[in-house]
């Protein structure tokens, strides 16, 4: 053996086997319920959706670090995160171009604009929804129920064009019953309808430990506060729309929300109100979307002012 | 007293790695031909030596002292001659003044080496004179004057002594053996300790996982008055000085301030036993033992060393090498720190020698930070690493130390975690390091 042929560096020796690229693995592993049920409810054009978004979005990754001259880093997976999380947020029968254009927009310029993972203010695949939305506002508001599913509901709304829960309870006060609601037999984005899809892939990252209850916790909580508040049934606001796909997958993203304790209790208070603010009174049923890209524009704010108090910090009186 | 809880906020579950050695009995080490007794071992002012080149020393024998505040003497480990005095490398690449002894083998034990008598007849100022001029400093790895830490500063008191046994450090197994094999000892210890500081009550503190340590402590303790063995969660890093203080008492050491600040005084277990041996035998200082492990080695041991052995001596001791070990860290994977070469002699610091091979070795490249906040949820201070990390990188040490870069007792806990591998602990105690250094030339 030679001297002087050990790698001298710095402690920790050891390391956590837990990386980037394991975390992104398993939140994709936690979407796959809910990407399943997706194409379950609503056939294969859902299918070509996701693939579409993932697809897209790592190649667009890849070419962009190419072009400037970066390392490509699609290992990571989080591009594929982002394309499949704004598929889960589209409509099944959006067409694949859309979606295509979507997630170059997230990619680009949700992300890569910013210089890469880590970098980006706000949720990429909200901002690929945002825009849209902005964009194309008929395709992206365009539902229907799953072809095995007849509408329970009166016969005024079509089968094929129809609206979401949210929409029809707010446009004609009616209200979705609750069992469609959790399994997920209704109008609306690809991943967001079934509520017990997307509580089985939370219930995954918070065994793992990669997310905590913190923000979606102060997220639906408030949200159910201020529906009963309101006067509107709060089972009906957790399980319609996009709120437990946004609270435990969207508010959640690591880059773009508060790292400190009360800061992510604060992040998801203000994701309720939000929320809630803009269902009843807002023009779009977008609550989720909007809610946590502006509570993202916040985070920086509110890391500064949430420090937790140091261990030995003698409180200092004013 | 009951215990607050049995455990603190933050922190992480390392894997132990304690398999290889914590059921390997303590081994005497041979002899080694040649020592090299550090002149800096402890935390303080170095030593001037006691003697020249040529002069025969035995063991026991005082070499090195100084009559600075802060300050341990050093003993010769063995009989024989002393051959040279001079810098000497150290653990960490550091430069020490070092007196080189070559042994005769006699082991013939100085005449100043006799028993103290019953700790009954010796008073509280004779109990800090002994540690002192037995050399005693901290064997949890710190290093600190034993003695010094036993006299609070004017206005201040102790009311708790807290042994500490829970060496949360992955494969280190030395104080678990030693509470397993030397219960009686280490309880005396901190009797010792308990009249020498004026306290009541003491705790001993041994994480769960440890089953065997604490069984033999508490039959140990069945007969001493106000000593209290307490089980621990198995976390790391549970055997930081304020995190146990924490734990045991519900009190929280100042931001700046010292264990005295809230009364507690903290000593590792292997500091009692060292105690205890000198006030039964008179013999200072020479010996501890240390934790040689690690897959590279045949015979991964716990070893009572001679101060002053050369880490290569310890590896035959184990049996040499079955696999290219790429990777020697003096102390734990957490906190240990990675040497070049094998040619340092161990000090009174040294818990444990580990060698890593190449597969356990790995130099990824940091990745950018995404914010997941898990060195946040995990730092047992409550700190965000990631904020002083990136101040600290970005040369705006005022900011570092606005967050509390000061405060961060370098666990390593945020590294661990991190899974963009970025080096956090790295770059805090860079940016401690410069704070201290700036506020110094102000």
């Amino acid at each position: 053996m030679s001297v002087n042929q050990f790698i001298v560096s710095s402690s920790p020796h050891i390391r956590s086997p837990i990386s980037t690229a394991v975390i992104m693995r398993d939140v994709i592993f936690a979407l796959l319920p809910a990407s399943f049920a997706g194409v379950y409810f609503f056939g294969t054009h859902a299918l070509a959706v996701i693939v579409t978004g993932v697809a897209t979005a790592v190649i667009s990754e890849a070419i962009i670090e190419k072009l400037t001259h970066r390392p490509v880093t699609v290992g990571d997976f989080s591009a594929a995160v982002t394309g499949l999380l704004l598929a889960l947020t589209l409509p099944p029968d959006l067409p694949l171009w859309i979606v295509a254009v979507g997630a170059i927009v997230a990619i680009g310029l949700g992300k890569q604009v910013f210089g890469g993972l880590g970098h980006n203010p706000f949720n990429p695949a909200l901002i690929g929804r945002a825009v849209l939305l902005a964009s194309w506002p008929v395709a992206m508001t365009t539902w229907r129920w799953p072809i095995t599913e007849a509408p329970w509901f009166g016969q005024d709304f079509d089968v094929l064009t129809s609206a979401t829960p949210l929409a029809a309870m707010k446009l004609s006060g009616v209200k979705t019953p609750y069992l469609p609601l959790f399994f997920g037999s209704v109008a609306g984005s690809i991943g967001e309808t079934s509520a017990v899809a997307i509580l089985l892939g939370a219930a995954f990252l918070l065994l793992r430990g990669h997310i905590t209850w913190r923000i979606p916790g102060f997220y639906i909580l408030t949200v159910a506060i201020l529906s009963i508040l309101f006067g509107q049934d709060p089972v009906f606001h957790i399980l319609a729309g996009g709120l437990l796909l946004g609270a435990f997958f969207m508010a959640t993203d690591y880059v773009s929300t508060p790292v400190t304790p009360l800061g992510q209790a604060i992040f998801g208070i203000g994701c309720g109100v939000l929320t809630v603010l803009i269902r009843l009174y807002g023009g779009y049923p977008e609550g989720v979307c909007y809610s946590i890209l502006i509570m993202d524009a916040a985070t920086a704010l509110i890391d500064r002012f949430t420090r937790p108090r140091r261990f030995g910090e003698v409180k200092h009186s004013a | 007293m009951i215990v607050r809880s049995r455990t603190f906020k933050g922190g992480v579950h390392v894997p132990h790695f304690k398999e290889s050695t914590e059921s390997r009995p303590i081994k005497s080490t041979r002899l080694p031909s040649t020592v090299v007794v550090s002149l800096h071992q402890h935390t303080g002012a170095p030593c001037e030596p006691l003697v020249r080149v040529g002069d025969q020393v035995k063991v026991g024998q005082k070499i090195g002292d100084s009559q600075a505040a802060l300050t341990a003497p050093v003993h010769s480990p063995v009989s024989g001659k002393v051959v040279k005095i001079g810098p000497y490398l150290m653990s960490g690449g550091v430069e020490r003044p070092a007196i080189t002894i070559e042994s005769d083998g006699l082991q013939e034990v100085a005449d100043t080496v006799r028993p103290y008598g019953s700790l009954e007849n010796l008073t509280r100022q004779d109990l800090i004179n002994l540690i002192r001029e037995a050399g005693i400093v901290g064997l949890g790895g710190a290093a600190f004057p034993t003695y010094f830490k036993l006299t609070p500063p004017p206005g201040k008191k102790f009311d708790t002594l807290i042994i500490n046994g829970s060496e949360c450090e992955p494969y280190l197994t030395a104080d678990q053996r030693i509470m397993m094999e030397r219960p009686e000892d280490a309880v005396l210890g901190a009797r010792i300790l308990m009249k020498a500081t004026g306290v009541k009550q003491a705790f001993i503190a041994i994480e769960d996982s440890k089953p065997e340590a604490i069984a033999a402590m508490e039959k140990a303790v069945s007969k001493a008055k106000g000593i209290q063995v307490v089980p621990l969660m198995a976390k790391y890093p549970q055997g930081a000085e304020k995190q146990l203080i924490k734990v045991l008492l519900g009190r929280e050491v100042p931001s700046g301030g010292l264990p005295v600040d809230v009364g507690a005084v903290v000593s590792n277990v292997g500091t009692a036993v060292a105690v205890a041996n000198t006030l039964k035998t008179g013999m200072p200082l020479i010996e501890r033992v240390v934790t040689v492990t690690g897959r590279p080695l045949k015979e991964p041991s716990n070893l009572l060393v001679k101060i002053g052995t050369k880490v290569s001596d310890l590896v035959n001791e184990c049996g040499g090498f079955v696999r290219e070990p790429a990777k020697v860290i003096v102390g734990g994977p957490m906190m240990g720190i990675a040497q070049f070469t094998l040619d340092i002699p161990v000090t009174k610091g040294v818990s444990g020698i580990l060698f890593l091979d190449a597969d356990e070795t790995s130099l990824e490249e940091p990745g950018p930070c995404v914010r997941c906040g898990k060195c946040v949820e995990n730092c047992p201070m409550r700190l965000l690493p990631l904020f002083i990390s990136q101040y600290a990188d970005a040369g705006r040490f005022d900011d570092a130390a606005a967050y509390g870069a000061l405060d961060c007792i370098e666990c390593g806990t945020c590294s661990f975690v991190c899974p963009s591998r970025r080096h956090l602990v790295q770059s805090i105690r860079l940016a401690k390091a410069e704070i201290v250094a700036r506020r110094r030339k102000k």
